[in-house]
């Protein structure tokens, strides 16, 4: 369902992100719309967490410009990124382990609340009813939990902050396939609370089913875009990253 | 040694451990939140009980000249920053402007203007609080921010220079002479063969105070629970929107009234002098390393032991005292070595 008349929420132009002398990103152009999920696929070492890190205000960038609401930035800070309403869940996570999961949760309200927001009960609510497990836990460490739990905490901790756009760093990494599933019938589900999700994956396949539009990044460039059904059904795209047409469903 | 002097020395170990005590809770606290081990603590309580005396005598303290330069330069560190983000940027400038050149100077003309030295105990003390504790958030600012990711030794060697520095203003503001403060209680209570004064019951029961305190901004408040959240993992924290800089300087807040508040309990029980509250810092740091400048409880415990070791330890070898203190630290070194897993420094 994406509307391609609305606006960009987050337009990178050309972005260019070096370590030394190693170019990570080479002139990355990416858009997200309000409400859409767009998915980055990418081999193992494509520049995938970089392009995230770099728009989130984490990584500096040497070229290039993070557009987001309409406003072009060539230095970010994530502070503000957080206080305007983006959130990223980290590939590892980043979970306050020795705290207990709401207390996890409830920090992830932090910035609303230097805003001046009181709502962080209610959401906390929201994020229970769509993770019941973590209601079960909620006096346990953080660092006890299982992978999957730590996932779930990650993502609930970011829609904390209620935010316009949700970038996810792997969600998939790491875990067993049901629980694959089960972050995946979520982040599905979060379509409907129209946040726009920017969705990065080595898992291809479930993120394509997922998302409205898509990118292939390949050794810091954009190789390949387009909207996710027909990426799925791309010669290219099946043979590099989804093996044999018949394993497809 | 028979019981009456041992219980008079325990008192006196408890009452000069409690301190340590807070003092030792301050530096785990900042040296959690933002790698610095912060030597400058004792000048803070130097600064606090000083400031007291110098108003209590009826002259203007000198860290009110130090809070409104350091104001002065940290609005000239951060204003231009600001005056390039436009109308919310324009709101940050007024609120830096106000706290860091309007609040000092509006502290400078009650100070100047009315007469501090007349005034009730409890209201002089909430004005050195008022001069003295925003040095913390202020030397956080000019002196480790531009440096927050640099190297723990880094951080070290910065925090031996910012203790130089503020010793010797201490000298200039204050003088080489010491000075005590009137006791908060006159009151003194017998228990048994045990004369209790009603100071000691001050530094004890405020301490106690200030740690059940600072117990329940840790477990109950966002704030607390934010700072807690950087000590953990710094970067978890700054993609929740808590800044490295906004938990820096809520730590120097906190260990700086903290120093303050511990300068004003002692300086009815000791004359204290512009370079004071270095030895008194240090022991406190004996108490942290004790806790493997980590664990809370075992900081604070660690820092009573060091209270007790010092007072029975000025009765038997009186001129070995400070010897017997500092050489703690040696078996407690080689014992957490033991004990503990060692974890290389992330870089």
């Amino acid at each position: 369902m994406s509307d391609h008349e609305l606006e960009p929420i987050l337009e990178v132009k050309d972005l260019c992100v070096s370590y030394g002398k190693v170019e990570a990103l080479h002139h990355v152009s990416i858009k997200v719309r309000p409400g859409e999920i767009v998915t980055v696929i990418g081999p193992n070492g494509a520049g995938k967490t970089t392009l995230l890190s770099a728009i989130m205000g984490v990584l500096p960038f040497s070229r290039g410009e993070v557009a987001y609401q309409g406003e072009a930035q060539v230095h970010v800070d994530v502070e503000r990124m957080v206080a305007r309403g983006m959130t990223l869940v980290p590939e590892k996570r980043e979970l306050f382990g020795e705290m207990s999961v709401e207390d996890n949760l409830l920090l992830g309200a932090f910035m609303r609340r230097r805003l001046g927001f009181r709502d962080e009960a209610e959401t906390l609510d929201k994020v229970f009813g769509i993770f019941p497990r973590l209601k079960e836990r909620r006096g346990q460490m953080a660092g006890t939990l299982s992978g999957g739990e730590r996932q779930m905490l990650a993502v609930g901790r970011a829609l904390m902050a209620q935010p316009k756009i949700l970038m996810l760093d792997e969600p998939s990494l790491g875990l067993a396939p049901l629980i694959v599933r089960e972050i995946f019938r979520v982040i599905g589900d979060l379509r409907k609370t129209g946040v726009a999700i920017l969705l990065v994956e080595q898992n291809a396949r479930a993120a394509l089913q997922v998302s409205d539009y898509g990118y292939v990044l390949e050794t810091g460039e954009v190789a390949l875009e387009g909207p996710s059904d027909a990426l799925e059904d791309d010669p290219k795209v099946v043979e590099a990253y989804l093996g044999l047409g018949g394993k497809k469903h | 040694m028979d019981l009456q002097i041992a219980l008079l020395l325990g008192q006196d170990g408890i009452v000069n451990g409690a301190i340590y005590a807070l003092l030792a809770l301050a530096l785990v606290l900042v040296f959690a939140v933002t790698r610095v081990i912060f030597i400058p603590q004792g000048e803070f309580v130097a600064y606090g009980a000083l400031s007291l005396a110098s108003l209590q005598a009826g002259l203007l303290p000198g860290t009110l000249w130090l809070l409104l330069v350091l104001g002065l330069v940290v609005t000239a560190l951060d204003a231009p920053a600001l005056m390039r983000q436009g109308r919310q940027g324009g709101r940050r400038l007024a609120t830096l402007v106000g706290w860091q050149c309007a609040y000092p100077l509006a502290l400078l003309g009650v100070v100047a203007g009315g007469t501090p030295q007349s005034w009730p105990l409890l209201l002089q003390v909430l004005l050195v609080l008022a001069i003295v504790v925003p040095l913390g958030p202020q030397i956080y600012r000019t002196a480790y921010q531009p440096i927050a990711e640099a190297p723990v030794l880094i951080l070290l060697i910065v925090s031996v220079a910012v203790h130089l520095a503020l010793v010797g203003l201490g000298l200039l503001f204050f003088g080489a002479e010491g000075s005590r403060t009137p006791a908060f209680s006159e009151a003194s209570f017998e228990i048994g063969d045990l004369t209790v004064s009603g100071q000691s019951l001050w530094v004890v029961g405020a301490s106690l105070f200030l740690i059940v305190a600072l117990y329940v901004f840790f477990e109950k408040s966002l704030y607390g629970k934010a700072l807690r959240a950087t000590a953990i993992n710094r970067n978890g924290a700054r993609l929740m929107g808590i800044s490295t800089t906004f938990a820096g300087k809520l730590s120097f807040l906190l260990a700086a009234a903290i120093g303050v508040l511990s300068g004003i309990l002692i300086a009815p029980i000791t004359t204290v002098y512009y370079d004071t509250g270095f030895l008194i810092g240090l022991k406190g740091f004996v108490g942290a390393i004790v806790g493997g400048l980590a664990s809370y409880p075992v900081a604070a415990a660690g820092a009573l032991l060091v209270g007790l070791l010092e007072s029975f330890s000025s009765f038997w070898a009186s001129a070995f005292k400070e010897v017997i203190v500092f050489t703690l630290i040696i078996p407690v070194l080689v014992w957490r070595s033991l004990t503990t897993h060692h974890v290389e420094e992330e870089e």
